[in-house]
């Protein structure tokens, strides 16, 4: 796949082993918050157009993970991070990276919906604007309807666009945050428990919707509902304390896991 | 290979979700004593021509039922609260897999007490030694694979597996066997028939012992055995 920065413009000794169809790389990512180390030598493999779930107990380090991915926690005062981490074979920690660039490429939803203080309709449009994506009204239209439609709200949205964004329902307000991620054209979209504040059906909503996302985009998703991790990803990680206990297909972790902690986790043995 | 020692595993941090699948396989264990039984009677009435027996084991037929009806009840109930994973999924899984196969080898206790019953009421005919020979390896296959699920013991679980070649071996020759007395004194074929079919039956108690082996080892291992029985 065609990237920003080319391969072969990085020293050849930070080249990675990474799997063919891998979207992202993690190789020994390694992470401080000040001098607690948080994560510890983390490989993980992403692969193109599926969803990889991370989960764990609370202060395990997956969310600390996830945003890695799209240096989130850059903005932490004291943190810092070693390793190496690939998208699409490009070290997304190079001092030549445009960070809202990857930014654009490696979208997040977050916990608690949090769309801006706007119209439904800019709420969408906002990302694309500032990125350059469109330059007429008609462009931006059709942005908006096709990635309110992705996320599964146009239907619901389209006659009242212009009213404000935090006038919808608790689950509306998710998937105009998936449509704002999905407007900006990311290639990874990273969700960090999306479904913890909805309730049963806007949560099957949105797990409907992820596995329609998964066919355009690479997903990683943090979720505490187990259940739910089994139900919409292909393959589950386990964190404990900040390393990578078990990384594996989502049937074998949730039926055989293969370590011990995993299998204490996922049926309530821990503690 | 996964985690193994299911006999080990640890406490869960809801207690009564522990209790929940300690009464799982307490009903498996119950209604296995109930079905080992039935097949040591059933056999017993054979052997001795014992029609009060054999009326003891079809009148108690439905306890064996009624407790696969309250696993089934109780598993479900578990499933709904609990949304299982892992171990725990798999032991109530195949909890319903092997009440089934209880439930089935109870049936066929009661098959062979019926047909020792026919069989005393017009020409009595004595099984043949080859078939007592076959109703003490079932009983032995029903007792070990009820241990095996009771110890969850992987290893002796595949004995019971193993063993089962011996029982169709027993069961062919006891069919040549009965079918020369037929071809012999036609006025025996119908006790003969009945002992073929109580021999059959002994044949898929012992099968149904087998079936039980394999779940016993995907409960604990979370993989199919090798289906090779030289191994």
């Amino acid at each position: 796949m065609a990237t920003a920065v080319k391969l072969d413009d990085l020293p050849k000794t930070m080249a990675v082993p990474q799997a063919a169809t891998s979207k992202m790389a993690a190789r020994k990512v390694k992470l401080w918050y000040g001098a607690k180390q948080a994560l510890f030598d983390v490989d993980l493999d992403i692969a193109a157009n599926s969803v990889v779930a991370l989960i764990g107990p609370s202060g395990c380090g997956k969310s600390t993970f996830l945003r890695c991915l799209n240096r989130m926690n850059d903005t932490i005062d004291g943190c810092r991070i070693e390793g190496d981490i690939r998208l699409d074979g490009t070290d997304i920690y190079d001092p030549n990276v445009d960070v809202v660039q990857l930014r654009q490429r490696v979208g997040m939803v977050f916990q608690k919906p949090n769309p801006f203080p706007k119209s439904i309709y800019e709420n969408v449009a906002y990302g694309p604007r500032i990125h350059g994506l469109a330059s007429n009204k008609a462009e931006f239209d059709e942005i908006v309807e096709t990635s309110l439609k992705g996320a599964g709200l146009w239907n619901e949205v389209a006659d009242r666009l212009q009213q404000p964004g935090n006038s919808l329902s608790g689950g509306q307000q998710q998937r105009l945050c998936i449509a704002r991620a999905i407007a900006v054209a990311p290639e990874v979209i990273l969700m960090d428990e999306p479904c913890s504040a909805l309730d049963p059906i806007a949560t099957a909503k949105i797990e409907e919707l992820i596995d329609e996302l998964r066919q355009h985009f690479t997903i990683c998703i943090v979720t505490h509902n187990m259940q739910q991790a089994a139900r919409v990803s292909q393959k589950t990680a386990f964190f404990h304390l900040g390393k990578l206990i078990e990384f594996g297909g989502t049937d074998e972790i949730f039926t055989n896991p293969k370590q011990q902690m995993t299998q204490d986790y996922i049926t309530g043995r821990f503690g | 290979m996964a985690m193994t020692e299911g006999s080990h595993i640890k406490k869960h941090v809801v207690r009564s979700y522990d209790e929940d699948i300690e009464q799982i396989t307490r009903l498996i264990t119950e209604m296995g004593a109930i079905v080992e039984q039935q097949v040591a009677f059933a056999a017993q009435a054979l052997a001795d021509g014992d029609d009060r027996l054999a009326r003891t084991v079809i009148d108690r037929d439905s306890r064996v039922d009624g407790l696969e009806e309250k696993l089934d009840q109780t598993a479900i109930k578990v499933l709904a609260t609990r949304q299982p994973m892992a171990i725990d999924l798999r032991i109530i899984a195949m909890a319903l897999k092997i009440s089934n196969d209880l439930e089935r080898m109870g049936d066929y206790a009661v098959n062979i007490a019926k047909r020792t019953i026919r069989l005393q009421s017009h020409s009595p005919m004595r099984p043949i030694p080859t078939m007592s020979l076959m109703a003490e390896m079932c009983q032995e296959m029903v007792k070990d694979i009820l241990d095996a699920y009771i110890t969850r013991d992987p290893e002796k679980a595949m004995a019971v597996w193993r063993r089962d070649q011996e029982v169709d071996n027993a069961h062919n020759s006891v069919f040549r066997e009965l079918l020369t007395y037929m071809l012999e004194d036609p006025r025996k074929i119908t006790p003969c028939i009945d002992l073929i079919f109580i021999a059959k039956n002994l044949e898929r108690i012992g099968d149904h012992a087998t079936n039980i082996a394999e779940k016993i080892h995907y409960m604990i291992h979370g993989d199919e055995i090798n289906r090779s029985r030289d191994d």
